[in-house]
């Protein structure tokens, strides 16, 4: 246990992709661009905490994710988990760090190897990282997994191939093989956007309770409303920075960053009555090979300032304090 | 007077391999009067694609198709192929869902839509590109955006193009599946406000497909929600959110996670029931947290309420018999 109870933190995080010149760039000897896929993040999660990383594609969300668990190389910055820099540790060092955090993707479909029945699914962490004692220890870590996950009876599932299973029974599953090493931190990247919404609550619920063990769940989502009924707290991307996080209350229902306020306004409601006029920005965000000088959101902004060109804000407290933060000159 | 678009008793069976069948749309009506907007929503696998492409011709030869689809009062399904080529596009035009299926993509977005107007005899050479601006301006597409190829165009300007497409024959409904699920929230939002402001402009009636419920209480007046290949309950969005007469529209609501709504989102538990063979009772019985001996035995037919509302529930009769 690290001594303030943070599980992961993130500063400055830096993430920069060569993009592909192509014959004749590299033959003339273009300079080579940089897509600056994350561009100075920092974040932290806490045991037992839902964060929810939200933006739309292409803002640098999955990336971070990927980056945290040194499945991509960070350019700049610093990943500490659990109290220890894993920054530059090698790949010898993050093995046994591995079975501490867990990835789940969006497609439960492709996720799944569909030769594998459930059993061989979520035995096969166990395997590769040799735990979980005898093969009847295994197969009891196995059903406990399976039970946490809520298919149960487990006998009724071990037996069955991935075609066998609805999507939502697919994504429990596959949150049991990532379970089963008893992980600390899981990164869900779009949990349940492949699922029909009758089932999307369930899967949502039971990462929720996992939570409740003292599991650290960072979400990657482009959906704010699953955000803010979900996550205990939210953090904002435009364009490879964080530009708004707080709490997922404050950030929906007292948002103060220009981006958070459009990117609110524009969400369907359910209730045919809440016709409420959406900001829409025009436009789509601008790519990360050429971010915008200043407050990167500026030429979308519909407050921007003439300062708005020169300072790129940071993340400062906002609103109602409480962790609340935005990157904008003009946030309160 | 006949409504401008009705669909009657649509039902879409599909050979499956050892001689069986799905039964995939079982029985589905539903009319559309000009200028409307009615929102078909439901799961995967609840047959609302299905409706939709049997209703404009389109299934694959493996589907047996039965019932009638009338074009202001004429049957347009009957004579097949034939009968039905005429009207689409110039009656009723189709986007779906990732518009790049919808373009050619080795002609420019601009030489499609001229080609289009010229196979239809609408314009040709001048008067054909002269409409064809005009066209990319109601879509919102920069003018000389539309002399580049469609991998040229990002998803949201892809969507736009195909609604361009679209609209070249002055259609009178225009039948679009799912047509932001891919997008971004902030270009769905532009996407929606176009779709919005070109039913407006144009007078078209609009059929939305979609599974996303937010989507049609913002932009339809009124819904019809499919369940296990049939409608369950129809009427005015309104009335659906807040009083809805069965069972699933209400749970599908209570899943559905909203900004700043109440209480978290539930699940439904269970599944829909298979399609291949026959359904006795209540198809969304098993999962049903109102359901009583009647349900599991005879099957509730779509039955009108008051007005404009329907709903298939034997609960709605229990609440006569009280009245």
């Amino acid at each position: 246990m690290s001594s303030n109870g943070r599980l992961l933190e993130v500063e400055d995080l830096v993430v920069h992709y060569p993009v592909p010149r192509g014959l004749v760039g590299t033959v003339s000897r273009r300079p080579r661009q940089l897509v600056r896929a994350v561009d100075g993040v920092s974040f932290s999660l806490a045991r037992g905490e839902l964060l929810a990383l939200v933006g739309e594609s292409g803002c640098g969300k999955t990336t971070t994710a990927q980056t945290v668990l040194r499945l991509v190389e960070p350019a700049a910055g610093r990943i500490t988990f659990d109290g220890r820099d894993i920054t530059s540790a090698t790949n010898r060092a993050m093995r046994p760090l591995r079975r501490r955090m867990q990835i789940i993707y969006q497609d439960p479909y492709e996720s799944l190897d569909p030769r594998l029945t459930v059993r061989g699914t979520v035995e096969e962490p166990l395997l590769i990282h040799r735990e979980g004692g005898s093969k009847e220890q295994r197969a009891e870590l196995v059903r406990d997994a399976l039970v946490r996950v809520e298919l149960t009876p487990p006998e009724l599932f071990l037996g069955r191939y991935p075609h066998e299973l609805s999507g939502g029974q697919r994504q429990r599953v596959a949150i049991a093989a990532s379970i089963v090493l008893g992980p600390e931190l899981l990164v869900a990247d779009e949990p349940v956007s492949m699922l029909d919404v009758s089932v999307r609550a369930g899967v949502l619920a039971l990462l929720d309770r996992l939570r409740e063990g003292g599991l650290g769940v960072l979400m990657i989502t482009h959906d704010l409303s699953t955000a803010a009924r979900f996550a205990d707290r939210i953090a904002v991307m435009y364009l490879g920075r964080i530009v708004e996080q707080g709490p997922a209350s404050a950030v929906v229902g007292d948002p103060q960053h220009p981006y958070t306020k459009a990117l609110l306004s524009v969400v369907p409601r359910r209730d045919p009555r809440d016709r409420t006029k959406p900001q829409i920005l025009t436009g789509e965000a601008p790519d990360a090979v050429r971010i915008p000088p200043g407050c990167r959101f500026h030429p979308r902004c519909p407050i921007a300032i003439a300062e708005c060109r020169e300072i790129d804000p940071a993340l400062e407290p906002a609103g109602s304090g409480q962790g609340h933060e935005a990157a904008c000159i003009l946030a309160g | 007077m006949s409504a401008l678009l009705e669909l009657e008793d649509l039902h879409v069976w599909f050979d499956l391999e050892g001689g069986r069948e799905l039964h995939a749309v079982q029985g589905v009506s539903l009319a559309l009067e000009s200028g409307q907007r009615l929102g078909l929503v439901g799961e995967s696998g609840c047959g609302k694609t299905t409706t939709v492409l049997g209703l404009l011709g389109l299934l694959p030869p493996s589907a047996s198709v039965s019932g009638r689809v009338l074009l202001n009062g004429r049957d347009i399904l009957a004579g097949g192929e034939e009968t039905i080529r005429p009207h689409r596009w110039t009656d009723l035009a189709i986007v779906f869902q990732g518009a790049m299926n919808a373009l050619n993509p080795v002609q420019t977005v601009s030489a499609q839509i001229v080609e289009a107007l010229e196979v239809h005899g609408l314009a040709s050479g001048r008067a054909a590109r002269t409409r064809v601006s005009e066209l990319l301006e109601a879509v919102g597409i920069p003018r000389d955006r539309g002399e580049r190829f469609p991998h040229e165009f990002s998803g949201g300007m892809r969507q736009r193009a195909a609604m361009a497409m679209a609209l070249a024959c002055n259609p009178s409904v225009l039948v679009t599946d799912e047509p932001t699920t891919a997008l971004d929230v902030m270009v769905q939002a532009q996407i929606l406000q176009l779709l919005d402001s070109l039913c407006r402009d144009f007078g078209l009636a609009l059929l939305l497909v979609t599974h996303d419920l937010p989507v049609v209480a913002q932009l339809c007046d009124r819904a019809a929600v499919m369940y296990a290949g049939e409608i369950v309950e129809r009427g005015p969005v309104d009335g659906l959110f807040h009083e809805p007469r069965h069972p699933y529209t209400r749970l599908l609501f209570a899943a559905t996670p909203d900004l700043h709504g109440n209480g978290t989102p539930v699940s439904i538990p269970g599944a829909p029931p298979r399609l291949d063979r026959p359904l006795a009772g209540c198809p969304f019985q098993p999962r049903c947290d109102r359901a009583f001996a009647r349900c599991v035995d005879e099957r509730p037919l779509l039955r009108t309420l008051d007005g404009e509302r329907a709903a298939a529930c034997h609960l709605n009769d229990l609440v006569a018999v009280r009245r």
